[in-house]
């Protein structure tokens, strides 16, 4: 079967519709039966662990002492949200999202425009550009607080020594902004990945004109560039929104939350709450508030961007 | 007074300069990493750091001395792969059926699919990590792959998705009408048609699944430890290894970095959900 032949039955089936119904709505059954595993897995990942997490966190349920738990109603809330870790891994949490946010769409609108002009290298340029968000993790971490930002042989040290500047030790001193400057390393790149394809589709007729009739780049940019580029941005926001609210391996390998709540956000909280304090009830607790922020933040994005998602 | 030409080309000279110097500072951490896996532990540990010295394999060629880096690096292409095989399966059915027979409900399911996205991993973490206790899946390769499976399932059905729009009904219906079985018909019509889509809706499979650090973190020990996890545990305040550390990270960020470099373009689909493309 080649293409040709298969355009040429195409033209012919316009004439043979009527026999095509019955195969066409037999297919249509079959081809619920095909989205049904997606959607079945899918239901069992939401629904399973999720009716987990809401009623251990309505029980006393520490893993040291399995045998001690009975319903404690909405105890383990309380203890959860009046604990001061929980305003430091909220507020971390909203500054880490937040800052990060900010600086991979400020940044990577300003540099995806101007990587989109034609000039010598552009190629390996953008190449370069986008690599660290194919770094993992652990290793963007640990490359990060070792090899970069070491207060002794660190990069940063021996630069601002050139400068005769006092070094300065980033994870002692400003352990969040080094977080928020190792996540933005990561994150900038995806930005310029997803601008700078989507300026490629940017009308350069309309631009020229635009530029003919006396329109200077500042206008160029407010009034073309910008406006095309405002449902990519959302695109951006949305899903660095859904990686940075669970942001973990960053902290794990490098502060490991401290120095005592500084860098511990609500991802972090939890996690030290289940897995080394071995809390349940309580991580439970702390889990169903993680998924409400993110619900949250969820009914705003898809409100955003999720019309335009679909709407093609 | 310069011409409008002469202005545009110094205009572009200077721009270009400065886009390779923003990309020089951007890659920078990439390129220490690099030369410093070349380095002997007494050279990358040097201040102030050296750009000059005599390069060494013996980081790479000691790269099992410390742990068995191959048993990571293993566990990593078997779950990644793994898990992008399973996925495929269950997406590609899934993508086509809503893209040739679509019904009232096909968008608000592709909406609810992008909905399980966002759902905080930590949401889930007491319940999964308890069940994979009692179900011995802790520390499993199996275990990782179930999970990579879902949390990825719904970027593949949506890429595919989106791919599949781009071809033709007219075709796949001759195909029937030529009496092609469904089967025959994704197989010999649909699947040639859309090798480019599929196989970047593969890639970035296995990029995420490769690279992802939470669940890595959380469910595994040294079992099923994937080079996530190996990396992760240089953190250990043992002593420092700069060198070897470097090597290590070199080699398990080589293969992604090349597979992201080679299929930019096709990720963007899939990384923002078919709606840059």
């Amino acid at each position: 079967m080649n293409t040709t032949t298969l355009k040429q039955d195409a033209n012919n089936v316009s004439a043979g519709k009527e026999s095509l119904t019955g195969i066409a709505k037999q297919n249509a059954k079959m081809s619920r039966y095909m989205v049904s595993p997606s959607v079945l897995v899918l239901m069992l990942w939401m629904i399973v662990p999720l009716s987990m997490t809401i009623y251990f966190s309505l029980i006393r349920y520490n893993l040291l002492y399995p045998d001690d738990n009975g319903f404690v109603g909405l105890e383990n809330f309380e203890f959860f949200l009046t604990d001061e870790s929980f305003s430091a891994g909220m507020s971390n949490t909203l500054i880490l999202v937040g800052a990060v946010l900010l600086i991979t769409i400020v940044f990577g609108v300003l540099i995806s425009v101007l990587v989109n002009q034609p000039f010598w290298g552009q190629g390996i340029v953008r190449v370069m550009l986008i690599s660290p968000f194919f770094i993992m993790p652990t290793v963007n971490a640990l490359v990060w607080k070792n090899l970069l930002l070491d207060p002794v042989a660190g990069v940063f040290t021996a630069i601002s020594k050139f400068f005769g500047a006092q070094p300065i030790d980033w994870f002692t001193d400003y352990p969040l902004f080094s977080i928020v400057m190792i996540v933005s390393w990561q994150w900038l790149p995806f930005a310029i990945l997803i601008l700078m394809t989507a300026l490629q589709s940017l009308d350069q007729e309309q631009q020229e004109a635009a530029r003919l009739d006396g329109a200077g780049p500042w206008a160029l940019f407010r009034h073309l560039t910008l406006p095309h580029l405002a449902r990519p941005i959302a695109v951006v926001v949305m899903i660095e929104t859904i990686f940075l609210l669970s942001i973990f391996a960053e902290i794990f390998t490098t502060t490991g939350g401290g120095p005592g709540y500084d860098t511990t956000n609500l991802a972090y909280l939890i996690y030290s709450q289940a897995l080394l304090q071995f809390d349940v009830g309580l991580a439970s607790a702390g889990g169903l508030i993680a998924v409400l922020l993110a619900n949250i933040a969820a009914f705003f994005l898809v409100r955003l961007v999720g019309k335009s998602l679909t709407d093609k | 007074m310069l011409n409008l030409k002469q202005r545009r080309r110094i205009q572009s000279i200077a721009m270009g300069t400065l886009g390779w110097l923003v990309a020089l500072t951007i890659f920078f951490p990439i390129f220490w990493m690099i030369l410093t896996s070349f380095k002997t532990e007494i050279d990358a540990f040097a201040s102030p750091p050296q750009l000059i010295f005599s390069p060494t394999l013996e980081n790479y060629l000691s790269i099992n001395e410390r742990s068995d880096y191959f048993h990571f690096a293993w566990n990593s292409v078997v779950v990644a792969f793994g898990s992008t095989i399973i996925g495929m399966l269950i997406a590609v059915p899934a993508a086509y059926s809503m893209a040739f027979f679509e019904t009232k409900r096909t968008k608000s399911t592709l909406l609810w699919m992008l909905s399980t996205k966002m759902l905080p991993p930590v949401g889930v973490l007491v319940p999964i990590y308890l069940l994979f206790r009692d179900l011995g899946l802790l520390d499993t390769r199996l275990g990782l792959v179930i999970i990579y499976t879902l949390i990825n399932l719904p970027i593949m059905v949506w890429m595919a998705y989106t791919y599949f729009k781009e071809i033709p009904k007219d075709i796949l219906e001759a195909a029937r009408m030529d009496g092609a079985t469904l089967l025959q018909e994704i197989w010999r019509v649909l699947l040639p048609m859309s090798k480019g889509g599929l196989a970047s809706t593969v890639l970035l499979s296995l990029i995420l699944s490769w690279n992802e650090a939470f669940w890595s973190l959380n469910l595994t020990a040294s079992e099923a430890a994937p080079l996530t996890a190996l990396v992760a545990s240089y953190s250990s305040p043992e002593g420092l290894f700069w060198a070897k550390l470097s090597a290590v990270s070199t080699l398990a960020c080589a293969p992604i970095l090349i597979f992201g470099w080679v299929s930019q373009k096709q990720l963007v689909r899939g990384l923002s959900f078919g709606a840059v493309k």
